[in-house]
């Protein structure tokens, strides 16, 4: 095996990229993104996944992107590109929602953050961050407002499992208790003033995101430092592997998979973030539409009855072989110690306890419907 | 073994020490013979016994699945017959030889990690060689020593 190697120049890199080719990690094209999948020499996957569920684990998540709105008319601009309803936060407070096409699928899902009354920060996909960007110039420009891609600012840092909390409070004078999921606050984090600190997180865990400048030299100590810190509880790096797995067994949408811009909120199961009686967004006359139709298909949990894993694009077939569906996430569930997956299927299939094929490698492999999401953390 | 999709790529040498694997060597003992899609194959008499690299275990990472034909296929030099998987990807595995299969691994149904642990110790297939002689066309450990460091 070689030394350590460089990126490939064409790939865009975080400002930890150096420090993830230090320790180790297998490195994979992400999106566009050299980002690290795994870390074979101080977890892996499997033990990364389970350092989440039963520790806690750090996820550079720097290529996710961020989206700044400010000025008067910031909220009316959320408003508008957005499905959840903004009107509704308080500064400090975020919700998970989404930016829609006007046929109602997906540009993006993304989490909004009320940090002022005129200011508001979308987080968005690494994949989609030119995209979102695009969209969001092509779709407020009629608002007092400024919209800007502020996604290269910031070194964001994920500190979650169980033992997030007590791992961040030995770096922060914030008292972070207080802090409810999906809200936030500002404070000093590693020595750095004003940091963004969000009890959010894309792993069904509890945990937080850290927000700081995206300095590789700062990225890297205050790495290094969330580790050390965490070493009592058992901290170690964790790649997009386990993100993956992880966000799969809480079933978390991915876009590209559960989401996408063929796909609608209702059949996505999202609706629950769609607010259909704000005024107006972009989408809403076909949601409605929709509501009134029903959807021709809709995203089942599949459990594995028979020995195989359902992977992503195989093929969910009825007993004459004819495919009905199509499985958009599978794996091994490293938690859970079972093979799940979410699919697309018919609504007659959807009922809870159907039993259904899924085409791997030519054969029928049996799985049935189970409630979602597969993995639910436990009430403190 | 052959990748059925790009998801992943083959790591970097780390300079940890405390890890689970990458903390030693490769290992390719010199009593196996070894084909270019990472399996091995030790000659028994009549009998070849196979199973994957301690590279192909390490380019794959945690191994959670092993898929294997039954007693009595007939298995194909270089055609595939069984699947290996990792956590992320979907691996074909290709016969060394010609042959038949005359026993399976039924351990690694249950404990797939087991070609992680010890991938030489891991067989998956028993086959009855049809001609002997075809190992003579498989690569040495230290050719393949060589053609797994090319690829990093």
């Amino acid at each position: 095996m070689s030394s350590v190697a460089e990126a490939s120049p064409t790939l865009r890199k975080t400002a930890l990229n150096p420090v993830h080719r230090q320790m180790g990690a297998k490195m994979v094209d992400f999106g566009g993104w050299d980002m690290p999948v795994e870390y074979p020499a101080t977890g892996g996957v499997l033990a990364e996944h389970l350092a989440v569920r039963t520790g806690v684990g750090i996820f550079d998540v720097s290529h996710m992107g961020d989206i700044r709105f400010t000025g008067p008319q910031a909220l009316n601009a959320v408003q508008h590109i957005s499905m959840n309803d903004a009107a509704r936060l308080v500064p400090g407070q975020a919700h998970y929602s989404a930016m829609l096409y006007p046929e109602a699928t997906f540009v993006d899902d993304i989490i909004v953050h009320k940090i002022g009354d005129e200011h508001y920060l979308f987080v968005i996909n690494a994949g989609t961050r030119e995209k979102d960007a695009g969209w969001v110039e092509q779709n407020v420009g009629g608002f007092r407002c400024k919209a800007e891609n502020v996604s290269d600012d910031y070194t964001q840092i994920a500190i979650q499992g169980p033992k997030g909390q007590a791992l961040l409070q030995k770096l922060t004078d914030v008292d972070l208790s207080p802090i409810k999921n999906y809200w936030f606050t500002f404070g000093t984090v590693c020595g750095l003033k004003n940091t963004m600190i969000a009890r959010t997180g894309y792993t069904g865990e509890d945990g937080f995101e850290i927000y700081i400048p995206a300095d590789p030299a700062t990225s890297a100590r205050v790495w290094h430092e969330v580790l050390k810190a965490g070493k009592e509880f058992g901290a170690i790096p964790c790649g997009l592997g386990a993100r993956n797995t992880l966000r799969l067994e809480a079933k978390m949408a991915l876009y590209g998979h559960e989401i996408s811009e063929k796909i609608n909120v209702f059949e996505a199961g999202l609706d629950r973030w769609c607010k259909l009686e704000k005024p107006e967004f972009i989408g809403k006359p076909a949601l409605e539409r929709i509501k009134a139709q029903g959807v021709k298909r809709t995203l089942v949990g599949l459990e594995m009855i028979e020995r195989g894993i359902a992977r992503d694009g195989y093929p969910i077939v009825d007993d004459s072989g004819s495919q009905i569906g199509c499985v958009t996430s599978g794996s091994v569930a490293p938690f859970l110690k079972k093979n799940i997956a979410l699919a697309y299927v018919p609504p007659d299939k959807a009922e809870i306890g159907s039993v259904l094929n899924v085409e791997i490698r030519g054969q029928k492999v049996k799985a049935k419907v189970v409630p979602t999401p597969f993995y639910k953390r436990p009430k403190k | 073994m052959r990748r059925q999709d790009a998801a992943a790529t083959a790591g970097e040498t780390p300079y940890y020490r405390q890890g689970r694997r990458y903390e030693r060597k490769m290992n390719y003992p010199s009593s196996l013979k070894y084909t270019k899609d990472d399996e091995w194959l030790k000659v028994e008499g009549d009998t070849g016994v196979v199973g994957i690299t301690d590279y192909a275990q390490n380019a794959l990472g945690d191994i959670v699945f092993v898929e294997l034909p039954k007693v009595g296929a007939e298995i194909t030099a270089g055609k595939p017959f069984g699947t290996v998987e990792s956590v992320k990807a979907v691996s074909e595995l290709f016969a060394p030889a010609n042959g038949t299969v005359t026993a399976i691994n039924d351990e690694l149904a249950n404990a797939p990690e087991k070609v992680n642990q010890d991938p030489y110790g891991a067989w998956m297939i028993k086959i009855k060689l049809k001609d002997k002689g075809e190992a003579g066309k498989l690569m040495s450990s230290a050719d393949y020593e060589k053609y797994a460091a090319e690829r990093g």
